[in-house]
């Protein structure tokens, strides 16, 4: 069988067991008496392992194989949660991602064994269970024997039920004096490819006879929905002793239990029996052995097993079909598609309005049924390619953890949020920036522990990543709860790297000291960890998220802690803008940023150290005369008065002097190209609906 | 198929390269036609605030933001002066976006054999500087300068 069309399957799906697995273990760490979490740990680790063995991917196998054994032991009460379990857990935990990626690189797992998690591992599980292992031996010998004699525990085709159907099929066949058998097939449990020898054993058996029945049914063997055995009800003119050595003769069968099959048992039910309730019912009412407690407590953990091993196989049936992975470039195209169809939306608005001519109601009426329909794709089509934040910051707790115990600081990290939904290709690239602001507050915000004590402070420092949605834009926040930012600190460093002379930073307020901390080579801890502070740091967190069309702003109280804000736009390509007039060119203003519009008289205009200001509303707003910083050639009439555009960065504000305001419209923000250098202040251009390029100001860098 | 190929290849090369003719004032220039995607008449271009003072803006061309070149600017020519006969010429080298320059006049299409082609010297160096030249085409009683066109819209420089 070839299984290389499932791989992507198997990595999603590894990728999401590990995510499981990660989370659990984390909630271990605090909780090590947690059944639930223990369970969900064992069911993690036993289907990672089962789907590894499929892949063919032995190491891979072997490794979560261990990690489950170590929870069948925790399982059983055998053990405690020790913080060294946790500790190789996670160690286990890195070594399959490592695996994992190298699936994904190369689609082989790779030659690392990981021998020595593996070792250390089966160690734990040893000195847990030391007195358990013989009374296993015992409950294994039993088996062994059991299956050997042809009855006991293992002739599970006995619990085969049978419909009036069925029995008339026997009754017929026992009148034509075939032999009707039961038999339960076990295959060895190294068996990669199960249905493959299942479908062995049915193929020889045929040749002999009629299979009339198997549980489970031929469609699940076939997708390999069963452990390690199958039952079936045969019917054959045959001896017992060679159907017996017709299924033994397929290679990697343990064994076959076969016996007559006793259809003497009421059938009214005509439902497929539930091997897991099957199960239950034969361990009930099999004997006990003789004071061995530990074999009964191993046949408990076998009636365990597979009803774990169902419960997510059945839950993840129904949504099968109802959900389609889709390639990325695939919604790109249709976004290219939906972004046509804006602009050519645009092209008939501007005509019908230009045309006076065609100034009928029933044009205009199809016009803006035609603007709520592309509104409602572009919406519809958005909503595709959002991806809840959750995907990115689900690693962070696990990256804590591991800083904490690396700087030997407490620290907890609190996250809220984790649905908020953002455009797929800034889900794909906003992780570094929130990695490196959660590595900075973990290694320079926090404080030692014995200084938060001696602060009266908690011992625990606490970080805090709160992501919401907030209109147009999604914000992330990162906080934490440690010193804060030294503002004196960081001015003297500044100072000393020539960033600034000792005049300017006399005139510089607290707030532009700290947006310092951003440009490139800054780094103000004392000492160098591998954690952070290398020099390249916040510059590149700013960068990136930039380049992402959001912000990002520092507030910091000393002795408090300090929180980093990032602001990003819900959407990339299509927006809200308000179109405006400079000159005779004409500008898009993102409504995101725009806060209010105002009408200001000539002689509100003050001046403050030669700049102009206005006073609004209690704040005192600078003007930015956009004209002069675009070069625009000055119109011919002189207005009686300003528009000024307020715009808002954080709880900064500017007012950009516009000449006119046409109005607010969906623009569709195509890229420049990279030939042209334009300023910062340009951060995109946009097609209008006649044709006319207009470029979109990117507010924020005025602000 | 290779040897095919290799056949065409060869037919190709004897039979030269052909070349777009265009006029920037009294000159004539040669640019290799692999690389033009779209010949366009002059349209509304939108200036772009503090950019390269040889980029005039950019187009709109079929729904896609074109940036657009002045030869002439980039030569450290006279402005240009749009005429009836003024085009704006796409280019489109492999694996970049495509952008638009700006030229008097597109004459015709030549095609110049390796012989007439003239590869240039230190001392053929011209209003334009060597940089951006590639050779020197004789065609009838004429001169082409044939272009480099990917150093002319590669070429890096600070402002």
């Amino acid at each position: 069988m070839d299984v290389s069309q499932y791989l992507e399957i198997f990595i999603d799906e590894t990728k999401e067991h590990l995510q499981t697995l990660s989370d659990q273990i984390m909630i271990l760490e605090q909780e090590p008496e947690n059944m639930d979490v223990i369970n969900e740990i064992f069911r993690a680790a036993h289907s990672l392992k089962g789907m590894a063995g499929t892949m063919g991917f032995k190491r891979m196998q072997r490794l979560t194989h261990d990690m489950e054994n170590v929870f069948q032991e925790v399982r059983s009460g055998n053990m405690t949660v020790q913080p060294e379990l946790v500790d190789v857990l996670f160690r286990g935990l890195d070594a399959l991602e490592s695996y994992l990626a190298e699936i994904l690189e190369t689609a082989n797992e790779g030659t690392e064994d990981n021998e020595e998690i593996i070792n250390t591992l089966n160690a734990i599980a040893k000195k847990a269970s030391g007195k358990e292992e013989p009374a296993k031996e015992e409950a294994k010998a039993e088996n062994a024997a059991a299956s050997s004699s042809g009855n006991g525990t293992e002739s599970k085709y006995q619990s085969i039920q049978v419909s009036d159907f069925e029995k008339n099929t026997f009754e017929k066949a026992k009148s034509e004096n075939q032999n009707i058998f039961g038999i339960t097939v076990y295959l060895q449990e190294t068996c990669i490819l199960k249905a493959a020898r299942a479908f062995l054993v049915f193929k020889a058996l045929e040749e002999m006879g009629e299979v009339v029945k198997s549980v489970p049914d031929i469609q699940d063997i076939e997708d390999e929905k069963f452990e390690f055995d199958f039952s079936l009800v045969y019917i054959t003119a045959e001896e017992l002793e060679k159907v017996k050595s017709a299924i033994e003769a397929v290679s990697e069968v343990r064994g076959a239990v076969i016996g007559p099959f006793d259809m003497g048992e009421p059938a009214a039910e005509e439902t497929k029996a539930d091997p897991a309730k099957e199960e239950a019912k034969q361990a009930e009412a099999e004997p006990k052995p003789a004071g061995n407690a530990a074999a009964q407590k191993a046949a408990e953990q076998k009636k365990e097993t597979p009803a774990a091993k169902k419960t997510p196989a059945k839950a993840a049936k129904p949504t099968v079909g109802r959900t389609v992975r889709v390639d990325i470039e695939k919604l790109d195209v249709l976004m290219n598609l939906v972004s046509e169809l804006i602009i050519a939306k645009n092209g008939l608005v501007s005509t019908s309005t230009a045309d006076e001519t065609r100034n009928d109601s029933g044009f205009n009426e199809q016009i803006e049924y035609l603007e709520s329909v592309t509104t409602n794709l572009h919406e519809s089509v958005m909503k595709v390619r959002m991806v809840p934040i959750e995907s990115v910051v689900n690693r962070f707790p696990r990256m804590i953890r591991d800083l904490s115990k690396k700087l030997g600081k407490k620290m907890e990290l609190h996250m809220t949020g984790e649905e908020t939904e953002l455009d797929r290709t800034v889900i794909d690239e906003i992780g570094d920036p929130l990695q490196h602001l959660l590595r900075n507050s973990a290694d320079h915000g926090l404080e030692a522990n014995d200084e938060r004590i001696a602060l009266g402070k908690d011992e625990v420092g606490h970080i805090y990543l709160d992501a919401y949605q907030d209109g147009n834009n999604v914000t992330i926040e990162v906080r934490d709860d440690g010193a804060g930012i030294n503002v004196e600190k960081v001015k003297n460093k500044a100072i000393e790297k020539g960033t600034i002379t000792p005049e300017q930073a006399e005139a510089m307020s607290d707030k532009e000291i700290i947006d310092l901390l951003f440009k490139p080579s800054f780094s103000t801890a004392e000492k160098i960890t591998d954690v952070s502070g290398r020099g390249v740091g916040l510059d590149v967190v700013k960068t990136k998220i930039e380049g992402l069309g959001g912000n990002i702003e520092c507030k910091t109280e000393l002795g408090e802690g300090s929180s980093f804000i990032i602001r990003l736009p819900l959407t990339l390509a299509i927006i809200q803008a308000l179109m405006v007039e400079l000159g005779a060119e004409k500008y898009a203003i993102p409504l995101g940023s725009i806060q209010t519009i105002e009408d200001v008289a000539f002689s509100e205009v003050k001046h403050v150290q030669t700049k102009e200001v206005i006073h609004l509303r209690g704040s005192v707003i600078p003007l930015i005369r956009l004209d002069k910083i675009l070069e625009v050639e000055p119109g011919e009439f002189e207005p009686e008065s300003l528009t000024v555009v307020i715009v808002k960065k954080g709880d900064r504000q500017a007012g950009l002097v516009v000449d006119n305001l046409i109005g607010q419209q969906e623009i569709v923000i195509k890229p420049i190209g990279d030939y042209i250098h334009c300023s910062k202040l340009i951060s995109g251009a946009t097609i209008l609906g006649n044709g006319e390029i207009a470029l979109i100001l990117e507010a924020n860098t005025l602000v | 198929m290779d040897d095919i190929n290799d056949i065409q290849n060869v037919e190709v090369a004897s039979e030269g390269k052909q070349y777009i003719v265009v006029r920037l004032g009294s000159e004539q220039y040669g640019i290799d036609i692999k690389y033009i995607d779209n010949i366009v008449r002059m349209t509304r271009i939108t200036r772009i605030p503090s950019a390269q003072k040889y980029f005039k803006g950019v187009i709109n061309l079929r729904g896609e933001i074109n940036p657009v070149m002045s030869l002439r600017l980039k030569f450290e020519l006279e402005p240009d002066e749009y005429t009836n006969s003024t085009r704006i010429i796409i280019i489109k080298l492999e694996s970049q976006s495509p952008i638009g320059i700006i030229v008097d006049e597109v004459k015709e299409v030549v095609t110049l054999d390796s012989a007439s082609i003239e590869k240039p010297t230190a001392d053929a160096a011209n209003d334009i500087g060597i940089k951006y030249l590639s050779g020197i085409g004789k065609h009838g009683d004429g001169l082409i300068t044939l272009l480099n066109i990917a150093s002319v819209i590669n070429e890096k420089e600070n402002i």
